[in-house]
C-alpha cells in the first residue's frame, strides 16, 4: 500500500507536442492518499484512461514523475509497481480453468500452492463463482468473464493500488449494485488505495471517498461528492453531476447583484469579475413563483421521475430545470422563477469564483 | 409444407452438372476405367479388377515413395509451422516496416513453381551457383546431385523458403486481431513473455494455425514442381515423392493401369488424412469450448 504522488504530469500521445490541444492529459499534480477509495469521473475521451495507464505504467508520461511512497517510479514497469488493475473489456485466459484464471497472478509471482489455494477460494466467494471454478473460462458469458477479471484484480492482498477502468460497464445492473458492494467491502477490509474510473456518476458517488472529475484532459475538480454537488467548481462539474444538471445563466455581476435577462437579483455576497459571468443554480435550488417577483418564465413541460418532478422552464429562450419535490403542487400560472440563496454559485470563464469574505472551498 | 412437383427445375442445374462432369467426374472416371483394365497395346483393354490395386499394395515402390511423402511433409510442418509463427511475433506491428514485411514476405509466394525450381536448382549448383559454390569453396561436401541428405537438406529448404510466409502471413493475422488490453492484462499479471504465448496468443491463433496447417500439409504431400525441377527424384529415388514417382509410372514407362490405381489411393489417402485432421481439431475446438 502506497500514497501515489502525481508530480507536474502530462502526457501527449504526439511525438512533439506543440499547444496545450496535443496533450491528452494537461499539466497535473496530485497526491492519492493511502488507503481511499477514489473515482475518476469525465466524459469518454477525457483523460481518465490515459491517467490511469501511467499510474500502472503501461504507459510512460511525456513529462513529469509518479512516486510511490516517494520513491520514483516514472519509468518503472508494471511488475515492479505491484499494482492491479482492472479493464473494461473482460480479458480471460480462454485455455485455463477458472480457478487457474485466479490463481495465474500470483502464480507468476511464485506463491505457495496452500496459500494461492485460500486467496482464490476466497476470491471466488467474493465474486460468487465457487460453484465454476473448475469450468474452463471459455465459453462463459461476458459479466461472468469480467467477473473473472475483478477476481483476478482482487486476488493479491499486498497491491500497492487497485485501479478500475471502467469495469462494471459490461455487467448487468443487478450484479453491479452487488459487485461495487463487493469493492467497497474490499476496500474497507484491506483499505488498499483504490482508483476507479467511469463515466457514471452514481458509480462514482456511490463508491468513493473523493471524485476526481476531468474534463477535456484537465482535473477540473477533486473533492466528495457532497462538495461536487454544492459547490462545483467548474460548469462541467455542474452539468456533468446531478440528474438533470445545473442552470447556468448568463449574468452581468455587479457587487452583490447579478443581472439575469434584465432582471436584478441579489447575490447574498460580493463578487469581483471580469470575463464571461455566468450564474450557475442547480434544478435543486429553484423556487417557482406565480406573483412575478422573480426571473420572468415560462412553464414548458413537467416530467414525472417517481420521487420528484422535473419542470422545464424557459428564461429568456434558453431551457432551464427546476426540481418540485413529491406532492409539492406546480401552480400553472408559474411566470416567474427565484434562487435559494446557498445554491447560487457565480462562475468566470466557467471557473467558480468565491465571495469576497466565503472560506477557500 | 405441400412442396410444389415441377420436374422441369431439374433443368435448371443441367449447366452446373455438365461443368462438374467435364471438370472433375469424367476425367476421374476415365482414371477410374484405366485401373481396372489391362491392355498390350493397339488400344485393346482387358478386364483386370482389382488386380492393380492389389499390386499397388504390395508394391514395395509404392510404400518407399509414401514414406518419403510422409517424412518430408513432416519435416516441413515441423520447420515452417514454429518457424512462421516465430517470424510473425517478431514482425513490426505497424508503420511503414509493417507494410515492407510484408510485402518482402509475400514475394515467395507470387513466384511459379518451376521457377523456384529453377532458382534453387541454380542457386545450388557447385559450378556456377552462389550457395553451391560457396560451399564448396569453404569445404563443406554439398553437391545435391550425388549426396542424398544434400538432395533431401535442398529440396526442404526451397520449401521453407517457398510457404514459411504463407504461415508467417496467417499468423501474423491472428495476432494483430488480440485486443490490446489482454497484453496489458497480461503486464499487470506478471505473466512472463512464454507465458503471454502460451496462454494469450497462441489459443487466439489457434484457429487460423490449423487452416495453415491443413494448407501446408495438404500442399506439400502433393508436391512435385520443384523436387522434381532440382533433383528430378534424385539421387537415385532419395527424393522421389508420391507425384513425382506417380508421373514416372503413368508417363515413363506407360503403366496406365498401375498408375491409375495409384493415382486413385493417392486421391484418397490426401482426402483422408485432411479429414481426419479437420474432424480431430474441430472437435478439440468444440470440447474446449464447453
Amino acid at each position: 500500500m502506497a500514497k501515489i504522488t502525481l508530480d507536474n504530469l502530462a502526457h501527449s500521445y504526439l511525438p512533439a507536442p506543440k499547444t496545450e490541444d496535443d496533450f491528452a492529459l494537461k499539466e497535473l499534480n496530485h497526491d492519492w492518499t493511502d488507503g481511499e477509495a477514489y473515482a475518476l469521473l469525465g466524459a469518454s475521451g477525457c483523460g481518465k484512461s490515459t491517467l490511469l495507464n501511467i499510474i500502472s505504467g503501461l504507459l510512460i508520461p511525456s513529462q513529469g514523475r509518479v512516486l510511490f511512497d516517494d520513491k520514483d517510479v516514472t519509468t518503472a514497469p508494471t511488475a515492479d509497481r505491484n499494482i492491479a488493475q482492472v479493464f473494461q473489456f473482460p480479458v480471460v485466459y480462454d485455455t485455463m480453468t477458472v480457478r487457474e484464471n485466479l490463481a495465474f497472478p500470483l502464480k507468476n509471482r511464485g506463491m505457495d500452492a496452500a496459500e494461492i489455494k485460500r486467496l482464490v477460494q476466497k476470491v471466488g466467494a467474493m465474486i460468487d463463482m465457487e460453484s465454476q471454478l473448475d469450468r474452463k473460462a471459455r465459453g462463459l458469458t461476458a459479466d461472468a468473464k469480467q467477473k473473472i477479471s475483478l477476481g483476478r484484480g482482487m486476488v493479491r492482498e499486498d497491491v500497492n493500488a487497485l485501479l478500475f477502468d471502467e469495469p462494471l460497464t459490461v455487467i448487468d445492473p443487478h450484479m453491479k449494485w452487488e459487485l461495487r458492494t463487493q469493492l467497497k467491502k474490499l476496500h474497507s477490509d484491506f483499505g488498499h488505495t483504490m482508483i476507479y474510473v467511469t463515466h457514471d456518476q452514481t458509480e462514482a458517488l456511490t463508491f468513493a471517498d473523493k471524485v476526481v472529475v476531468m474534463h477535456d484532459g484537465r482535473v477540473v475538480q477533486i473533492g466528495t461528492p457532497q462538495e461536487l454537488f454544492e459547490r462545483p467548481a467548474h460548469t462541467f462539474v455542474g452539468y456533468f453531476i446531478g440528474s438533470p444538471g445545473m442552470n447556468l445563466f448568463d449574468a452581468e455581476i455587479d457587487g452583490t447583484q447579478a443581472k439575469i435577462a434584465g432582471t436584478t437579483v441579489d447575490l447574498g455576497g460580493a463578487y469581483v469579475a471580469a470575463g464571461k459571468t455566468q450564474i450557475g443554480v442547480r434544478p435543486e435550488f429553484i423556487r417557482l413563483g406565480s406573483n412575478g417577483a422573480g426571473i420572468p418564465a415560462t412553464i414548458k413541460r413537467i416530467e414525472d421521475v417517481g420521487r420528484h418532478r422535473i419542470v422545464r422552464l424557459d428564461v429568456a429562450g434558453t431551457e432551464i430545470s427546476a426540481i418540485a419535490a413529491e406532492g409539492e403542487a406546480v401552480a400553472s400560472d408559474t411566470n416567474c422563477i427565484t434562487f435559494a440563496p446557498e445554491g447560487v454559485n457565480v462562475y468566470v470563464n466557467d471557473w467558480r469564483i468565491a465571495a469576497s469574505g466565503e472560506g477557500a472551498s | 409444407m405441400n412442396k410444389t412437383v415441377n420436374q422441369k427445375a431439374w433443368f435448371l442445374i443441367l449447366p452446373v452438372l455438365v461443368l462438374v462432369a467435364f471438370s472433375a467426374v469424367i476425367p476421374l472416371m476415365t482414371v477410374v476405367n484405366y485401373s481396372v483394365q489391362d491392355t498390350f497395346g493397339n488400344n485393346q483393354f482387358f478386364w483386370a479388377g482389382l488386380d492393380w490395386f492389389d499390386d499397388m499394395l504390395h508394391s514395395e515402390r509404392m510404400w518407399n515413395a509414401l514414406g518419403r511423402q510422409l517424412m518430408f511433409s513432416g519435416i516441413i510442418l515441423a520447420i515452417q509451422i514454429p518457424l512462421g509463427i516465430f517470424v510473425a511475433l517478431n514482425m513490426p506491428k505497424k508503420g511503414f516496416w509493417s507494410s515492407f514485411c510484408l510485402v518482402v514476405m509475400s514475394l515467395p509466394l507470387l513466384i511459379p513453381w518451376n521457377v523456384v525450381g529453377t532458382i534453387w536448382q541454380i542457386f545450388g549448383r557447385v559450378d556456377i551457383g552462389l550457395l553451391g559454390y560457396t560451399l564448396d569453396a569453404i569445404g563443406i561436401d554439398y553437391n545435391y546431385t550425388q549426396n542424398t541428405l544434400a538432395a533431401w537438406i535442398t529440396v526442404i529448404v526451397m520449401d521453407v523458403w517457398h510457404w514459411t510466409s504463407l504461415v508467417a502471413l496467417l499468423a501474423f493475422a491472428g495476432l494483430r486481431s488480440i485486443p490490446d488490453a489482454y497484453y496489458q492484462a497480461a503486464k499487470i499479471d506478471q505473466a512472463s513473455r512464454w507465458a503471454v504465448f502460451r496462454f494469450i496468443e497462441l489459443p487466439k491463433i489457434a484457429g487460423v494455425l490449423m487452416i495453415a496447417i491443413l494448407l501446408r500439409f495438404m500442399d506439400s504431400f502433393m508436391i512435385y514442381t520443384e523436387p522434381f525441377v532440382v533433383t528430378g527424384g534424385g539421387p537415385g529415388n532419395a527424393t522421389t515423392f508420391l507425384s513425382i514417382d506417380l508421373v514416372k509410372m503413368a508417363l515413363g514407362q506407360f503403366d496406365l493401369g498401375p498408375a491409375a490405381a495409384f493415382s486413385l489411393m493417392y486421391f484418397l489417402t490426401i482426402m483422408a488424412i485432411s479429414w481426419v485432421f479437420y474432424t480431430v481439431m474441430t472437435t478439440i475446438d468444440k470440447r474446449e469450448g464447453k
